[in-house]
């Protein structure tokens, strides 16, 4: 039970309280990038989901059973990458494969992960907080859940500025970080929620 | 010639931070701190310019097909030099970039100037290449820190400018203020950028 319940407060901070994108600063290329239109951001959201759940994963294998057995941490960096390219381009294959629908939804999102900051940051991570098999895969899909809702709510307010009277030398990424800087505040409110 | 054509573009033409806007993660993050943004670009410059001369010396021996695995190998290799070198020389300031030292890896800076730029030129021009885009990386980086250190705890390079009665700030050293400050920041270049085209169009 206290297992668990330490299980579900990692599942709410990592969204609410350390949320990848608006606290920790990872993954803000494709926060800026690809938040023009709620579909598209989703669509990249559950992408990048599904490739850090599978990255939480892989990391605490690598690294328990290769990098801490041989005792290979200066391989560590080398290593992650490497594994996150050819697991992006795997699951690429894979979902191509099976199903052709979700391929076309995701299309170019895929391949754009790999340079994702989030993902090596996770996998980074990982072995920094000690977590075991089960806390990496929860950590590593609570992240890419986190990433989504912030990306969904920022292409939701940048479709709602569309059309508003913006000054010229701010139009584009300008405000986009101002809007993220509001909303970061908005999310500094839930960091009193869970204690320690 | 051009090397300084090759040079002076990433200073300001083709700035990596404020022009391009690529390398946005790490230019939120470690920027609270002016010591922090000169470390990290210092950094993030070494490690541009090793991968463009090596990308560059070996661009006819890669088959084109493995390109970007064999740079993203070079660029990891010597970002754990760098990890290395910090944490024995530095590690007050490496423990404040934590993780945005290995995230140089994944900079977009990197991989692409070794793709864009030192996969099809020579040696010298990538060396101008590289140390331009690195020190245009740096200043962006040490002008935003400086303003959030400045404006957070009334400091610049750790050194006390304003005394205690100074209400520092912290808002411009948490995340929303680094968000915000840089959104600014960017419309003020913007400006900057257009007064200049302007006039050169007069």
């Amino acid at each position: 039970m206290e297992e668990f319940t330490q299980i579900l407060l990692l599942f709410a901070s990592t969204i609410l309280i350390n949320n990848f994108i608006l606290v920790r600063f990872l993954g803000i290329c494709p926060f800026l990038g690809v938040s023009r239109q709620i579909s598209t951001a989703f669509s990249m959201g559950l992408a990048t989901t599904f490739v850090m759940t599978l990255t939480g994963m892989a990391a605490w294998l690598i690294n328990t059973y290769i990098l801490e057995k041989f005792n290979l941490p200066f391989l560590q960096y080398v290593i992650f990458i490497l594994v996150i390219a050819s697991l992006v381009q795997f699951v690429e294959m894979f979902i191509k494969k099976t199903s052709p629908a979700l391929y076309k939804a995701l299309g170019i999102f895929l391949p754009l992960i790999t340079t994702n900051c989030a993902i090596l940051g996770l996998a980074l991570l990982i072995p920094q907080n000690g977590y075991g098999f089960i806390k990496s895969v929860v950590f590593g899909f609570s992240a890419g859940a986190g990433f989504t809702l912030a990306i969904v709510l920022m292409a939701g307010l940048r479709e709602a500025i569309e059309f508003s009277d913006i000054p010229e030398v701010l139009k584009g990424v300008p405000i986009s970080l101002i809007i993220a800087g509001i909303m970061a505040l908005a999310f500094m409110g839930f960091s009193g929620m869970i204690p320690g | 010639m051009g090397f300084l054509r090759d040079f002076t573009n990433g200073l300001w033409n083709e700035n990596p931070t404020f022009r391009i806007v690529i390398g946005m993660c790490p230019t939120l993050a470690i920027t609270n701190q002016a010591i922090n943004g000169l470390v990290m670009g210092l950094a993030t410059t070494f490690v541009l310019l090793a991968s463009e001369i090596v990308v560059s010396l070996i661009k006819k021996l890669v088959p084109n097909e493995v390109r970007i695995p064999s740079y993203v190998v070079i660029i990891a290799t010597f970002v754990t030099f760098v990890d290395y070198f910090l944490k024995a020389f530095l590690p007050d300031v490496a423990a404040a970039l934590s993780l945005f030292i290995p995230l140089i890896v994944v900079n977009c800076i990197i991989l692409g100037r070794a793709e864009a730029f030192a996969s099809k030129n020579p040696v010298k021009n990538s060396i101008a290449d590289a140390l331009g885009m690195g020190l245009g990386f740096t200043w962006a980086l040490v002008l935003l820190s400086v303003i959030r250190e400045f404006l957070g705890s009334g400091s610049v390079f750790g050194f006390r400018l304003l005394g205690n009665w100074y209400p520092r700030m912290t808002i411009m050293l948490l995340p929303a203020g680094a968000f915000i400050s840089l959104g600014l920041l960017m419309g003020v270049m913007n400006l900057i950028s257009r007064k200049k085209s302007g006039k050169e169009v007069n």
